[in-house]
């Protein structure tokens, strides 16, 4: 990972030396939070490919999971005089006097994944986030629609006890199963979004419910507790996408493979293409001047098994997931 | 009286059982047993299968406890081994990846023994090294990745069955019985705790102690590595950010409520793995129960506070002193 990072970087460094930007060409810097998960690195790539799609010179800084070193980043940034910058904060207080300066020195700030404390509200310009409240309702409204008018008792696997993601996800998943009185979560227990509790949970779930017979839906926050919660099905001799439905949140590429084999159902994307609509919107800011909603919320796409897993399997496995 | 006093192993088979009436009451199908392809399904079986990894590190971390030392890496350990085993299952033989895996146990364990036993590091510190870089190591193996695989040897020691029984399960036996019979068979546990008891005196009384406190760690390295490779085995890929996270905590309670003190002196194996399985009936019957998950680690305290305190000395002399007080009044 280090080598690789610092050969990026020194590619990068080797290729600005030896082309001069183009004039009519954007430099943007983005301070990215380090490659503490799989998406993490997904979004990286991501991002790169996207400003390639747009001719961009996106100059990445790996912070390590460090907060200052995505100030000492965004200050070599405003030093650079960048175009604009992409933070992807790693916490979400302590920005205010970093961002003011990016503010002094005229370079537009968009906030990528996650917010920063309110105080801080006209030091940006825009932050792209997904809605995981609105993930968990995309996930109950496909439940509510497959099941229709029949009794389904579902089980959760919740994310870690928390975790703001994982109160969030149970929220929407909640709020959009209510309306429909025939749902039912019977079960609902921490899977701390790893594989292997999501199968121990799920081994206990299937035993506290008579074999699984009466379980109808498993519901997980994430896909890596899904997976988990497939083998611990298979292994009880039962057969997850068909005695029981999966959906579950993040579309990883694993669980596109699980949904090739016909072994889950469904899954909700928290896309990792957040770098697209950032672009797209320092572009129409730069181009017409056009000022983008406070907000843009990224899509909450559901993936089922009638979209081709196989093909997304193989697109996505790529991108460092 | 006398037989009220906890007698070596009473206090954590009794704790046991209570604990296993329990779990019979928040779930009544909880002794059920059948057989699902060929291996036993059941949640007296998933007690066995999940307390693996734990009664592994236990095994290790017993002796080492006996030493006076503590082992706080073997979580990161796990996190390793597991790594090594899933980049190298879809390309080599089982034996390979078997002894890549323990190899790399080993090899941690010797580290940790050369800064405890060669360099005179506190325990603590020594192992505090691997247990943080450890992790990171493991990451920089699988990429931050979960590192999946294909290969059904290695799945079948996860997930296969022999004579019924989860393969994870029948090893976790064999590992008990070849460490019991090596250390009780011979000599050698009388020296790990003498070692332990008083290193020095030990030492002036012709005890190897260094090259004891040396082969604890890789004895304890090895068995971490070994519950790694099940826990990769179990899920069909190495989780390298979550493998064996906080495992080393659950391994030092299995030993402690096992009896054995951590100040060195004398240990049991067989209790210690009994401590491991104490703690995952508790884990188990907490699943079942359907509480809200923000009470498992409140329920799991009070629990260990109960066992803990079932075996207090001073506690139970002071229930005998009540009943005889009772008893002179009557």
């Amino acid at each position: 990972m280090i080598l690789k990072a610092l050969f990026a970087a020194s590619a990068t460094a080797a290729l600005l030396l030896a082309l001069p930007a183009n004039a009519a060409e954007l430099t943007i810097g983005f301070s990215q939070i380090g490659s503490e998960s799989g998406w993490r690195a997904a979004e990286t790539s991501v991002s790169k490919q996207e400003a390639a799609k747009r001719k961009v010179n996106l100059k990445i800084a790996d912070a390590q999971q460090k907060q200052e070193n995505q100030i000492k980043a965004i200050r070599s940034f405003i030093a650079q005089n960048v175009d604009a910058i992409f933070l992807a904060p790693v916490v979400s207080t302590g920005w205010d006097s970093v961002l003011k300066e990016a503010k002094e020195a005229k370079i537009p700030v968009v906030l990528l994944d996650r917010d920063i404390d309110p105080s801080g509200k006209d030091l940006y310009l825009t932050a792209v986030t997904s809605d995981s409240v609105h993930e968990g309702a995309v996930a109950g409204d496909w439940l509510a629609k497959t099941v229709a008018e029949k009794a389904c008792n579902i089980v959760e696997l919740q994310g870690t006890v928390g975790a703001s993601v994982a109160a969030n996800r149970k929220k929407g998943f909640d709020t959009a199963i209510a309306k429909h009185p025939n749902l039912k979560v019977v079960r609902s227990q921490t899977g701390d979004f790893t594989r292997a509790k999501g199968k121990e949970v799920m081994e206990s779930f299937i035993k506290a419910e008579g074999g699984g017979k009466s379980i109808c839906a498993v519901y997980a926050h994430n896909d890596d507790m899904m997976v988990g919660a497939i083998q611990a099905m298979k292994e009880a001799g039962l057969k997850p996408g068909k005695d029981i439905l999966t959906v579950s949140i993040d579309a990883v590429p694993d669980i596109f493979k699980a949904m090739a084999a016909g072994e889950a159902n469904a899954t909700v994307e928290l896309t990792p293409n957040m770098a697209g609509p950032a672009l797209d919107a320092i572009a129409a800011f730069k181009e017409k001047g056009t000022v983008p909603p406070k907000w843009i919320q990224t899509e909450s796409k559901l993936y089922t098994a009638a979209d081709d897993p196989q093909k997304i399997y193989d697109s996505k496995k790529g991108l460092g997931y | 009286m006398t037989a009220l006093l906890p007698r070596r192993g009473l206090a954590q088979i009794l704790a046991l059982i209570v604990i296993l009436a329990v779990d019979r009451i928040v779930s009544p199908q909880f002794f059920d047993l059948r057989l699902q392809d060929g291996r036993l399904f059941g949640s007296l079986i998933d007690v066995l299968n999940r307390g693996t990894p734990v009664a592994l590190l236990s095994l290790g971390m017993v002796l080492v406890i006996a030493t006076r030392g503590i082992d706080l890496s073997v979580g990161a350990v796990m996190a390793i081994s597991g790594a090594i085993a899933a980049s190298l299952a879809d390309s080599h033989g089982l034996p390979v990846v078997l002894a890549a895996a323990l190899g790399t146990g080993l090899v941690c364990g010797l580290w940790n023994g050369f800064l405890v036993a060669v360099l005179g590091m506190q325990p603590i510190v020594a192992t505090l090294i691997l247990m943080v870089a450890g992790r990171g190591i493991a990451q920089l193996i699988t990429e931050g990745r979960i590192v999946t695989f294909s290969s059904p040897d290695l799945i079948w020691l996860g997930n296969g069955a022999v004579l019924g029984l989860p393969v994870p399960v029948a090893i976790a036996l064999g590992m008990l019985i070849l460490t019991g019979a090596v250390v009780r068979g011979s000599a050698l546990g009388l020296l790990i705790e003498a070692t332990g008891g008083n290193a020095r005196a030990s030492e002036l009384a012709g005890v190897g102690t260094r090259a004891m406190i040396l082969a604890v760690y890789v004895w304890c390295g090895v068995c971490a590595a070994l519950a790694g490779v099940i826990a990769a085995a179990d899920i069909m890929g190495a989780d390298a950010n979550n493998a064996g996270l906080w495992l080393e905590l659950d391994a030092i309670l299995a030993v402690v409520i096992g009896g054995t003190s951590l100040f060195g002196g004398r240990f049991s194996l067989v209790l210690a793995v009994l401590g491991a399985l104490i703690i995952q009936t508790m884990n188990t019957g907490i699943l079942l129960s359907g509480y809200p998950p923000e009470f498992n680690l409140l329920v799991k305290a009070v629990v260990v506070l109960a066992v803990l305190l079932l075996q207090s000395p001073k506690l139970s002399g002071m229930a005998g002193i009540a009943a005889r007080l009772r008893r002179t009044k009557a």
